[in-house]
């Protein structure tokens, strides 16, 4: 069976499957789920997510929901496939692929959800969310520059799944006028270029709205 | 942390975000809290309870279901029940007037997420599958607090409510619960 991904490419947890699909050259195909018809809240979906939200992933031997789930999932079980993306110490791996799901992601979903997903979905943006949550993020980001300043990726010397999780968001964010955010900060800004100037990261992005 | 201790340069060493837990051991430093549980089972494979990461004859599907809901107690769980946790438990602690509107929002929100449960738990024993996994374990501090202030919202769920029993019921728990209920020396 092939492997499916149900989302939609203008869903930045969507995108995260996405590019850990790309990144192992693994093919797949989008299914798109109309959200705007209620098809996340059909009970075909929610057989597959009781949550009804998007991505789903579903390959011959199972189906996954969570993106980060999913990520994880495909990088563990195509390990040898591509570039392991699972290469660092557990503690380093483990400890920033949480801090981009509780520090990181809430201001920043946000923040993109509000200038890059809302217009493309016919919803007007809320300027006082932007600056609120621009100023809590502010915190987050100076404790990733300085840990940026003494390692290249953010689990140590490769690149891992823990930076793959952040590329959505941070690539959204380049379309905005709140990219300063990380354009000021001389390390975030050199490892966002480094990777996203990944040739697998350049193919989901040409894929996607933004 | 009444103190500031956890925004002191030492503490900060540890874990750059001034937030508690912080875990060390021989070897290293860990934090965030999911981040210190998976080190811990990661580290001691063969010590206590050999399930909680999944794994075993189920293989990678059965980690990857923990993994499932664990992102989905961090995602859907955690901001609704934080959020009443902080309103319920330590805004009357500290003195400060409780936000209703703060309250009924969460509830609502946090009922959306405990009917998926109920649903779920209606056909698996716990979260992930038939074991107790760090996806159940992980609901029981903010679930302790709420289930003492608003016993309801997990109760009147008949497979949430049993799910409730069982987990809070491990003797793993007791102890931590026995812990913070000492006087603090």
């Amino acid at each position: 069976m092939a492997i499916k991904l149900h989302g939609q490419p203008w869903s930045n947890n969507t995108v995260r499957a996405m590019t850990v699909l790309n990144e192992k050259g693994l093919d797949y195909v989008l299914c798109p789920v109309d959200l705007r018809s209620g098809g996340h809240k059909k009970p075909e979906f929610l057989a597959l997510n009781p949550f009804g939200q998007i991505p789903v992933f579903q390959d011959g031997d199972g189906s996954v929901f969570e993106s980060r789930a999913i990520t994880r999932y495909v990088a563990t079980r195509y390990k040898e496939t591509g570039t392991d993306l699972l290469s660092a110490s557990s503690a380093a791996l483990e400890t920033w692929l949480q801090v981009e799901g509780s520090q990181f992601n809430p201001p920043m979903f946000r923040i993109i959800f509000e200038l890059g997903i809302k217009p493309l979905i016919g919803m007007s943006t809320n300027m006082s969310v932007v600056e609120n949550e621009s100023d809590k993020i502010g915190k987050v980001l100076d404790v990733y520059e300085a840990h940026l300043a003494k390692n290249k990726y953010l689990a140590g010397d490769e690149f891992t799944l823990a930076d793959l999780n952040h590329m959505p968001e941070i690539y959204i964010l380049s379309k905005s006028a709140k990219f300063d955010l990380i354009d000021s900060r001389p390390h975030l800004k050199a490892w966002w270029e480094d990777i996203s100037a990944r040739p697998a990261w350049k193919k989901t992005a040409v894929s996607l709205p933004f | 942390m009444a103190k500031g201790q956890h925004k002191s340069p030492d503490f900060l060493k540890l874990q750059p975000f001034g937030q508690v837990p912080a875990f060390q051991d021989e070897l290293t430093t860990v934090f965030e809290s999911r981040a210190i549980c998976k080190y811990i089972c990661n580290k001691f494979p063969e010590k206590g309870n050999q399930t909680l990461m999944g794994g075993g004859d189920g293989g990678l599907l059965s980690r990857t279901s923990v993994d499932q809901w664990l992102e989905a107690e961090g995602q859907s769980f955690i901001p609704p029940s934080s959020a009443l946790v902080f309103q319920l438990a330590f805004v009357p602690m500290f003195g400060f007037k409780q936000d209703p509107a703060a309250i009924e929002q969460n509830e609502a929100k946090l009922a959306n997420v405990l009917d998926v449960y109920d649903c779920r738990l209606g056909e698996s024993k716990f979260l992930a599958g038939d074991d107790f996994t760090l996806a159940d374990m992980a609901h029981l501090p903010n679930g302790h607090i709420l289930v003492s202030k608003n016993e309801d919202l997990f109760m009147s769920r008949k497979n949430v409510g049993r799910w409730w029993e069982e987990i809070s019921a491990r003797p793993a728990w007791k102890k931590v619960v026995e812990m913070q209920n000492a006087p603090q020396g």
